[in-house]
């Protein structure tokens, strides 16, 4: 199965079946639900800050999807894990796309960038942090 | 739609050298295009039509007076009449050329709907459509204060029939609109009955056909519906256009849906009257290459024989429901291939479909992972989404094989 190894590479196949940080906070201090509308991957994320307030003491994820959207979002657990509301913010999608580091058709970067969007609109609503480019799925939120 | 007649002979393998997609390689590997419920491929005939009809008589339809406007009139027209005879329409001014099924549905929804729905009034769906025949009358409801319920479905994904006493109870039903072919699950759904029983409440019957017009010989007359809606991109034709049958008596008394051009009498300052049928409908320069083109998909597939390309799909499906059951992991929703268009969706455990897509894909094979436009069925099903693979008249038998070798790959990958 050599042909499908750049795509569905160990890591990531690992990061699905032990997706790091998964589960719930009862009461975070930022949270969001996003949904990918054209496949329906789901990514809920949960954030509990340190006693500044600003740094990110805990974070976890729940959610159901494709192997993609669901290792993309373990793998961001482990990099956002003690840096701060605003460095997180601004975190260029690139430092993500550069750890996942598979090819991506423009579908399934959608489904890469499910977690870090999530992520970024929990920021928001917590922190007032910017809002990230793309934002179907999120409804829910009053965006302006 | 059960066959039991002996199967009329399809030659699929010689069918498909009438479609040039298949002359190429897919990531090295022959195209297994198991998504043609999504759109089917094109044959050469179809695309020469259309290349000719813009060659040697391209010009606007109607009113103009020179050749080539004549030409294209009668190209115009002479595919709509070949439309009227695959559907068996009493009168041609009956066929409205619309962009798809989906614009089909929304001038019913609007023209009919606005005028006649209205607080009390019930709007009847099913679970198992399509967002074209849900979403319409979801928002057309919520516009007029009517009601939209839903006609469920039993485990096997077929309309549960006997909720329909109790749905009758609630309110004074004035449509009910379902899909002849379910495009998400292949079931293949009762629409004569449904009929009476819409009838019997005073109700209109607004059929989706867009999934199976392309299978099955399609009589709107013996179907009894109301309306009918189709989409050529299915059935061997161009995107772009599509086709609303209604009843001429119904479509009379009906406001128009788009204004503008070519739709009009007469247009003075302070009023317009309407063009007749099927003008009224058509405002606008109509889709006249697509047309033509949707003419020629027309005659090439009643040259194989609708009886026979339903025949052929029928036992790809009775086929594929096979080899797919030998997958370890294997979900299979759906009725059983006998009350099943050439539709299998499925699921395998622990691997999400665009997953299993995408490691399919790699080996050539083509098939659609998501909701299908069929949200509210996926939350019926407990699932976000599913793996469909979809048959038409040029699928092999081996390219169901390539799909099943592709599965048993999938699981390897994530095993």
């Amino acid at each position: 199965v050599n042909e499908f190894d750049q795509m569905y590479r160990e890591v990531i196949l690992d990061h699905y079946k032990n997706p790091r940080g998964h589960g719930t906070l009862d009461e975070p201090d930022a949270h969001a639900e996003g949904q990918n509308p054209l496949c329906g991957d789901e990514v809920s994320i949960y954030v509990a800050f340190g006693d500044d307030g600003e740094t990110i003491d805990e974070v976890k994820f729940s959610g159901r999807g494709c192997a993609i959207s669901q290792a993309a979002t373990s793998m961001l657990i482990e990099m956002v894990q003690g840096k701060t509301a605003t460095a997180v913010a601004t975190l260029d999608k690139q430092e993500l796309l550069d750890e996942i580091a598979i090819p991506l058709t423009p579908v399934r970067l959608k489904c890469a960038m499910l977690g870090l969007t999530t992520l970024k609109v929990a920021l928001h609503k917590a922190k007032g942090t910017p809002l990230p480019d793309g934002l179907a799925g999120f409804d829910e939120l009053e965006l302006l | 739609m059960a066959v039991q007649a002996p199967a009329p002979a399809l030659d699929a393998r010689a069918i498909r050298a009438d479609f040039p997609i298949f002359e190429q390689l897919i990531h090295g590997k022959p195209l297994a295009f198991l998504d043609s419920a999504a759109s089917s491929q094109k044959p050469r005939q179809m695309m020469e039509a259309m290349t000719d009809f813009y060659s040697t008589s391209y010009a606007n339809v109607h009113r103009g007076v020179y050749v080539l406007a004549e030409r294209a009139t009668a190209a115009l027209e002479n595919a709509r009449e070949k439309v009227r005879a695959l559907v068996n329409a009493p009168d041609v001014r009956e066929i409205i050329f619309v962009r798809n099924a989906t614009e089909a549905i929304n001038l019913v929804a609007y023209s009919w709907g606005m005028s006649n729905l209205g607080p009390g009034d019930v709007v009847v769906v099913s679970e198992l459509e399509h967002h074209s025949n849900f979403v319409p009358w979801q928002f057309i409801a919520g516009r007029t204060g009517a009601s939209l319920v839903m006609i469920p479905l039993t485990e096997e994904g077929e309309l549960d029939l006997s909720a329909l006493d109790g749905i009758a109870a609630q309110g004074r039903i004035k449509v009910v609109a379902t899909n002849h072919v379910s495009n998400s699950l292949g079931t293949i759904n009762p629409v004569e009955k449904l009929v009476a029983w819409a009838h019997e409440q005073g109700a209109i019957f607004v059929c989706d056909a867009a999934q199976s017009a392309p299978h099955v010989p399609l009589d709107v007359q013996a179907l009894g519906a109301d309306f009918v809606a189709i989409s050529a991109h299915k059935m061997c034709g161009p995107s772009g256009i599509g086709v609303l049958w209604g009843r001429g008596a119904l479509l009379q008394a009906m406001e128009p849906f788009l204004t503008g051009g070519h739709m009009i009498s007469s247009v003075r300052l302070d009023r317009t009257t309407w063009g007749e049928l099927p003008h009224k409908f058509e405002a606008g320069t109509a889709p006249m290459a697509e047309a033509v083109g949707f003419g020629a998909a027309i005659d090439y597939l009643n040259a194989v024989g609708f009886e026979a390309i339903e025949a052929h799909e029928h036992e790809l499906a009775a086929y594929a429901l096979g080899r797919l059951a030998e997958v370890p992991g294997i979900t299979l929703y759906g009725p059983p291939a006998e009350r099943r268009a050439g539709i299998v969706s499925f699921n395998i455990e622990g691997i999400h479909p665009h997953d299993v897509a995408q490691i399919l894909d790699m080996q050539g094979v083509a098939i659609r992972a998501g909701h299908h436009c069929c949200q509210p069925l996926m939350q019926k099903l407990g699932v976000a989404a599913t793996n469909r693979a979809s048959f038409y008249l040029y699928t092999l038998q081996e390219e169901i094989d390539q799909l099943a070798d592709g599965l048993h790959t999938v699981r390897k990958v994530f095993a």
